[in-house]
């Protein structure tokens, strides 16, 4: 089926939603539709309901991490410097606010066609990370959501049962977001990662401060050769 | 207009009795219980002997298998697959398999997709009947019914090692094809199994299925309508025993099924009796693939010439990818931003998925038959908390 | 009793025993593990117990789905941070003596998802582990290796003297802190009285040499 289409019926239908094409590059040709959080549940309701569209399966939700990103660029400025108009070149750092994107993948039981992707974002990550919940149109979004909400943080507005599905209820972090870091908990990693790697290390000059003396000589007469190779092994 | 959107939303259910909320008792079955299929949890308010409320808990498994892969290569993942659903690991290779193939637009050759086809079926075989075996153990025949599923199991798990080296964690499929050929005198081995593996369904069938006791448990029991099915997102055999005809491997096409003629069993009264026959009816189906599939396997290259496994790196973009695994719909969703690690990794999990309408299933019932319900919906843990 | 003498009785018919010898043939031939799956390894003890491999045959095929009745825990499986007080609450509540197998790589050390967040590394952070089978998932007959050494283990107990089994040593503890749910890890995150961070030296060429300061309770029980 084709996106346009789909896009100028559900504009008709849902007047006032702003929904745009996503192009997906690659070639499984899986291009999607960004919707706004305030027409989503309208838009959604028509989706499954419209006659020719009837997409009854709400397969897959999943959420996507966007951190904020720090450009730095020069700029060149015209600044009074002791009295004299002159040249400067200054450092200006551009902070764009990330943010949290949920996925709908829908199929048509009825129909046999698909997949549509829906896309919505959220502000930003952390106040605003709040989207309308699609649960009541499909309950299949259910636990999903729910796991979003554990492993990403987006609070879903109209969820039903809006709880930490796979982490403990005292857990605070959101470890599915690219910037979470993990405990620091393991004493050495064969692996041949490069964050890995980092920690490993950082984790083996803590342990090496906290021995007794006598071991500390010992190890840290290694301390060079006792470092793993960056980016060995694969 | 979120009121009228929830067509499929169950009726209210009348008190069973005027039992106030004090008299209720709240009990947590697992996550050490022999009979939730593994670290499941599920605390169920009771009413004597009748389940007024049950939430499942979920998370005892939860292994990061999603984070950990965003820090992996493409291919570092594929053993990490084989672990989710750890009874059927090739399927869910072949799921991974396809979604990096539809990301990266990559030829199969013919003779590793018929490859992918008999591993799978047989998979699924194996799955099934170990399902059937570990729900009359949950309903308290202990012992021959696993037993027997589990000696047909051997057989198949032989022919996977013979094929690629380890009994359960595989690690078969590759982007583009298969990893290794078959052996000599695989395909004879595998021949014979197949042919022996109707006779065992005779036996497990005669031995099951008019059982009066085993009717008893499961006629009636656990119903799901075919429109919460449908709105609630199950698939695989939990959908087809509600009515809901929706086979991946005939809607999707993928791989090569178009060129098999098997038909899609479909359940008329969606009680755990109806999705255990399914899996019957799956059964006899899937030999049926696989006696095609084992007469006309070509000869030919296992996989894309082409393919390169150091350093591969799919364009930026995104696909979503998805089969019929023996739980049913496996999908991949995987975001490429043109490095060696992909951006985003996330597993569609059918029993995960499958697991929202317990609560409606199992309200109303008696506390012994949320097992018979939960063996029926066929989870296994590592796929529902990944 | 002299080897000899022994030998001459029950060439003519007597039987003679002590008894330790007595006391640890009970126990090792009537091994019941927990009926307690975690992951895929769970699968392979299922398979194990099953009529190919047939544990029954070291009389353990009675896996007992309450703690109470079970003197041998299987560790089978991936123990993530959520389910980690709950194995340490079923083994305090298993009666001694009680064995522990840690099966496969995750049980060990967090195996192939050590980097995980929510994945314990190695149940032996908090309950003392008896036999370690590496692997992923070790086939049937590793179990099943693992099950005789650990019937080897308990035949050469002694049941007197410094190095007596935990059991019947009124000052070795026979419950461990079961660890709580934190914000951000458990608390705490290891037992440093049944394991100590090993010290690891890495050279160069990526060969690795791990030096383990057993915790001095383990090292007493194993022999
Ligand atoms: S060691 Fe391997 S097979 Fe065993 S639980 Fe861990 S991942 Fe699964």
């Amino acid at each position: 089926m084709n996106l346009e289409t789909i896009k100028s019926e559900l504009e008709a239908a849902v007047p006032g939603c702003r929904l745009e094409l996503v192009a997906n590059p690659s070639p499984s040709g899986q291009h999607s539709l960004r919707i706004d959080a305030a027409h989503a549940v309208a838009v959604a309701v028509c989706l499954r309901d419209a006659p020719g569209l009837r997409f009854d399966l709400c397969s897959n939700v999943t959420g996507i991490d966007w951190p904020g990103k720090q450009t730095t660029e020069k700029v060149k400025l015209r600044k009074l410097v002791d009295g004299t108009q002159q040249e400067v070149e200054e450092l200006r750092t551009t902070t764009t606010p990330g943010s949290l994107e949920v996925v709908y993948h829908l199929f048509s039981i009825e129909k046999k066609h698909g997949p549509i992707v829906l896309r919505m974002s959220t502000q930003d990550r952390d106040a605003n990370a709040h989207l309308p919940s699609l649960t009541p149109v499909w309950r299949s979004a259910e636990l999903q959501e729910r796991e979003i909400f554990d492993l990403f943080g987006v609070v879903f507005d109209g969820h039903p049962d809006l709880r930490r599905l796979l982490m403990w209820d005292e857990f605070v972090d959101h470890p599915m977001r690219r910037d979470y870091v993990g405990p620091d908990d393991y004493e050495y990693e064969p692996t041949a990662h490069d964050e890995v790697l980092r920690r490993a290390n950082q984790h083996l000059s803590e342990a090496a401060a906290k021995l007794p003396s006598e071991a500390v000589g010992n190890q840290q007469s290694e301390t060079d050769g006792n470092r793993l190779s960056e980016g060995g092994g694969r | 207009m979120i009121t009228d959107a929830s067509p499929a939303a169950q009726p209210e259910l009348e008190p069973l009795s005027e039992t106030s909320e004090e008299q209720l008792l709240e009990i947590a079955m697992g996550p050490q219980h022999p009979s939730t299929h593994g670290v499941f949890r599920m605390n169920v308010v009771l009413d004597g002997e009748h389940v007024v409320r049950l939430k499942p808990v979920f998370g005892y498994l939860h292994r990061n298998h999603e984070k950990i892969a965003e820090s992996e290569t493409y291919l570092g993942s594929m053993p990490y697959t084989d672990r989710l659903d750890y009874m059927c690991p090739i399927t869910n290779n072949w799921a991974y398999a396809l979604a990096v193939e539809k990301l990266a637009g990559i030829q199969v050759p013919e003779r590793a997709e018929y490859l992918r086809v008999i591993v799978g079926e047989l998979t699924r075989l194996q799955n099934h009947a170990c399902l059937i075996g570990f729900l009359m153990q949950d309903m308290g025949s202990s012992g021959t019914p696993l037993m027997y599923a589990f000696r047909e199991r051997e057989k198949i798990l032989d022919l996977f090692e013979s094929l690629t080296g380890a009994r359960m964690m595989c690690n078969y499929m590759r982007f583009g094809g298969c990893r290794v050929d078959m052996p000599a005198g695989w395909l004879e081995q595998a021949q014979n199994v197949v042919r022996e593996f109707p006779r065992f369904l005779d036996e497990y069938e005669n031995l099951l299925v008019s059982n009066e006791i085993l009717m008893e448990r499961t006629q009636g029991v656990g119903v799901l309508s075919k429109e919460l099915a449908i709105n609630a997102g199950m698939s695989g055999p939990m959908a087809r025993a509600s009515g809901v005809n929706y086979d991946i491997r005939k809607v999707d096409k993928y791989s090569i099924y178009e060129r098999f003629a098997f038909r899609v069993p479909l359940g008329a009264h969606g009680d755990v009796y109806d999705r255990y026959m399914i899996r019957f009816l799956e059964m006899r189906e899937s030999l049926k693939i696989l006696n095609e599939a084992m007469r006309d396997i070509p000869a030919g290259p296992i996989v894309d010439p082409k393919m390169r496994i150091r350093g591969f790196r799919p364009k930026p973009g995104e696909a979503y990818g998805r089969i019929e695994s023996p739980k049913g719909e496996l999908g991949f969703y995987l975001i490429s931003n043109g490095s060696l690690n992909p951006y985003r990794y996330r597993v569609r999990p059918p029993s995960l998925i499958n697991l929202t309408v317990l609560e409606d299933l199992c309200i109303g019932q008696n506390v012994a038959d949320v097992v018979a319900i939960l063996g029926s919906v066929d989870i296994v843990l590592g796929e529902v908390d990944r | 009793m002299d080897e000899k003498l022994k030998n001459e009785l029950s060439r003519q018919g007597i039987f003679t025993t002590s008894l330790q010898e007595l006391y640890n043939w009970g126990r090792t031939s009537s091994l019941w593990p927990l009926n307690f799956g975690l992951a895929c390894c769970a699968i392979e003890m299922i398979a194990t117990t099953m009529a190919r491999y047939d544990m029954a045959r070291f009389g353990a095929e009675v896996f007992r789905p309450s703690p109470r009745q079970a003197d041998l825990m299987i560790v089978a499986g991936t123990v993530t941070k959520k389910m980690a007080p709950q194995v340490v609450r079923l083994y305090n509540q298993m009666p001694e003596p009680k064995y522990v197998i840690s099966m496969g790589a995750c049980a060990i050390s967090g195996g192939p998802f050590k980097q995980g967040y929510n994945v314990l590394k190695g149940i032996d952070r908090y309950i003392p582990v008896d036999i370690y089978i590496p692997g992923c998932p070790p086939r049937p007959e590793a179990l099943l290796d693992a099950f005789m050494e650990l019937q080897k283990r308990i035949d050469r107990q002694q049941l007197t003297g410094a190095d007596r089994p935990r059991h019947l040593n009124a000052d070795e503890p026979s419950e461990f802190p079961v660890p709580r749910f934190g914000a951000h890890d458990l608390e705490p995150a290891n037992n440093p009285n049944v394991w100590k961070a090993p010290l690891v030296q890495i050279s160069q060429t990526g060969t690795s040499q791990t030096v383990l300061p057993q915790a001095g309770t383990d090292e007493s029980r194993n022999n």
